[in-house]
């Protein structure tokens, strides 16, 4: 069945479809319409869930981690402030190994306030110990969200997972989405079976104790261990998904790499401008392609450089920035990994597309011109677009 | 009362803390179909030192200001699995509830979740090393309300009426309970855990540690401290409010301060310690 929805709408449809037992949120632009679409579903029949509207986001991901540890599937909605109010308690959630999943609607970090997109807010939580998967489309966030039950709730892995979805470009931008039969996605997903730990009174635990020096660095580890697991998991899920609704997900996604000279580098709904930009670059007979991480935690470091340890230009496109540092986290992280391989590519980073500043086709031809220009003296750190001090900005 | 223990010996508290003595006897009367949530704070430090545990029923500890969401999310789970009966029981410090846990705590009072919210009152971040709380009374030293030549008094703020603010919740029932008077602490908790929806109570948790007194004198003080009417023992139900204890006449406020070295510095203080009578009266003229 096709329906056209916004991106918050798919996303609580995937709540609906995943039998989430309970929901806490709290609103947030650009994320409210989860709530609300919830709220809709319980209000006419059609979802059987708990939902708990609360007051704070602390609390949201507070009743959401006393819920999971208690054996129920679990899933809220957050943005921007919302995600840096819940901090404290996303490494809580990974550290006592639940698995809650979240859409997180991608919202610049005040101040100045902005609601519009960039990625900085979760990309902040990437030492958080959560799975982060960053969709393109409305249909990779129905998508990638079903599948997050199951990473999350497989053994190798009880790790939370965030389903990052630019703020506006689609969490509120209809799209035709494929909705498969609740069935289908009960028989992918199966049952909640809590092949794990949980708050039960006929087998009393105690979760959550405090850790000695002797003991805490092992916690700590066992959550790195997980997230390594993940990749592998992760990879199996996806191949089980394919099989079952005939579309295909991997950590990265490659276009139009063969033979080319300058690669892209990016996260989420901007990928699909890229993606169009690169189409041009090539009728142009100029060789352009994009790499697009779709797992940025577990960071696919062997994937990345499977594609990208070659004698290549690489322009990194960053939606975020790390004050004090040459140069934001993609393409930080992206050097890190590179540093060991054969052939080191030239990595240019663009900090672009910040607090919903638009990104076009144009803009992307542009870099493209402007990084195949660029020699080992030229200063390897953009900022997109930045205007002068003192010019008009209305 | 059940028999059986489910708080056992063998964890680390200080000598002489009313802490183990609150919660065994909570759990004694609450039973093992019960579910726990503890706040950041000393019973989760000194019960839970990985990996021993002193708790024999379900417990989870998450943060500090946040035990009577964790609470909710359990509330909501056991309520699907159809456990209607189950208990659920908050134990939170003074700190992680009438500061740094208020927001949460009053967002679970509004949405009327069914748990049993106690509140140790200890008067003081006991846990981080005796700073001072909104719930530490006027006149108390701590180390964040030190005493010198520009303090002679101590904390210059009264305590916080938390008892009072949850009550303005319209919750179903709120209350205070000593431990050291045995019987009306074990009706209020069986009271409590017999009524549905969100019930706050107030336990004062002598602290030797924090406020300087010989460990086995514990009890004693806290007898004091409803004796002289600083800590009154009441119950409200459905907004009706009933005192359950009354010393008559009651024992001078100096008494109780005197046998604390938290007051140490209030000895020869009459003004300060007559404010601290005056206002005791005060409240008691209303009951």
């Amino acid at each position: 069945m096709y329906k056209v929805m916004k991106g918050n709408e798919v996303t609580a449809y995937a709540a609906m479809l995943s039998s989430v037992d309970v929901i806490p949120a709290y609103p947030i632009t650009p994320s409210t319409l989860f709530p609300e679409k919830i709220s809709e579903l319980i209000a006419n029949g059609e979802m059987n869930a708990t939902f708990i509207p609360t007051e704070s986001e602390h609390s949201a991901i507070s009743v959401a981690i006393g819920a999971s540890a208690s054996g129920s599937r679990v899933m809220t909605a957050t943005a921007s402030q919302g995600l840096a109010y819940m901090h404290e308690m996303l490494a809580i959630a990974s550290g006592m190994r639940l698995p809650i999943v979240m859409a997180i609607g991608n919202r610049a970090i005040s101040a100045p306030l902005n609601i519009w997109n960039d990625q900085q807010d979760s990309i902040d939580e990437r030492n958080s110990g959560w799975i982060q998967l960053y969709a393109e489309n409305n249909q990779e966030i129905l998508d990638l969200t079903i599948a997050a039950f199951k990473i999350s709730e497989n053994e190798k892995v009880h790790l939370p997972v965030m389903i990052c979805m630019d703020a506006f470009l689609l969490t509120h931008t209809m799209e035709a989405i494929n909705i498969p039969d609740k069935k289908e996605v009960t028989d992918f997903i199966g049952k909640n079976t809590t092949n794990r730990i949980i708050l039960d009174t006929e087998k009393p635990a105690t979760l959550g104790s405090f850790a000695s020096p002797e003991y805490y660095t092992e916690f700590r580890h066992q959550v790195t261990v997980a997230m390594e697991a993940a990749n592998s998991v992760i990879f199996d899920i996806f191949s089980d998904f394919k099989k079952r609704f005939n579309r295909n997900y991997d950590v990265v996604e490659p276009y139009r790499l063969d033979d080319a000279e300058l690669i892209f580098v990016s996260m989420g709904a901007v990928s699909g401008t890229i993606k169009d930009a690169v189409d041009v670059l090539r009728e142009q007979g100029k060789k352009a392609g994009l790499l697009r991480l779709v797992a940025f935690r577990p960071f696919p470091s062997q994937q990345i450089k499977k594609y990208l340890s070659m004698d290549v230009k690489i322009a990194v496109i960053d939606r975020n920035v790390t004050p004090g540092y040459d140069g934001s986290v993609l393409y930080a992280e992206l050097r890190s990994i590179l540093y060991d391989s054969d052939f080191k590519p030239e990595i240019i980073d663009f900090i672009a597309g910040l607090g919903g500043r638009d990104m076009t086709i144009d803009d992307f031809i542009k870099i493209y011109t402007l990084a195949m220009e660029m020699n080992a003296d030229s200063n390897h750190i953009v900022w997109e677009q930045l205007k002068p001090l003192g010019e008009d900005v209305s | 009362m059940n028999d059986n223990e489910y708080f056992v010996s063998g964890h680390k508290a200080c000598a002489g803390c009313s802490v183990p003595i609150l919660v065994r006897w909570v759990l004694k009367i609450a039973g093992p179909d019960t579910f726990v949530v503890n706040a950041t704070g000393c019973l989760e430090v000194f019960s839970t030192p990985y990996p021993y545990t002193s708790w024999k029923v379900p417990w989870i500890h998450t943060a500090f200001e946040n035990s009577a969401a964790t609470a909710t999310g359990i509330d909501a789970s056991i309520k699907r699995k159809g456990l209607l009966n189950a208990h659920i029981i908050v134990f939170a410090g003074d700190g992680a509830t009438s500061d740094i846990g208020l927001q949460a705590l009053s967002g679970m009072a509004e949405r009327g979740n069914d748990v049993l919210y106690i509140m140790y009152d200890n008067e003081a971040y006991m846990n981080t090393g005796i700073q001072r709380s909104s719930a530490t009374p006027y006149g108390a030293w701590t180390t964040t309300s030190e005493i010198g030549t520009e303090n002679l008094i101590g904390k210059k703020e009264k305590k916080k009426p938390i008892t009072d603010i949850m009550v303005a919740h319209n919750i179903p029932y709120a209350a205070t309970v000593n431990i050291a008077f045995f019987n009306d602490f074990k009706d209020k908790i069986k009271k409590a855990l017999g009524i549905k929806g969100t019930r706050f109570i107030n336990a004062l948790a002598g602290c030797p540690t924090g406020w300087k007194h010989d460990p086995s004198k514990t009890v004693e003080v806290m007898k004091l401290a409803t004796r002289t009417g600083i800590f009154p023992l009441y119950e409200v139900v459905n907004g009706q409010m009933r005192i359950t204890y009354r010393q008559d006449p009651r024992i001078p406020v100096g008494d109780y301060i005197k046998v604390q070295g938290r007051f140490k510095h209030l000895q020869n203080n009459h003004a300060v310690i007559d404010e601290i009578q005056k206002n005791v009266d005060s409240w008691w003229s209303k009951y």
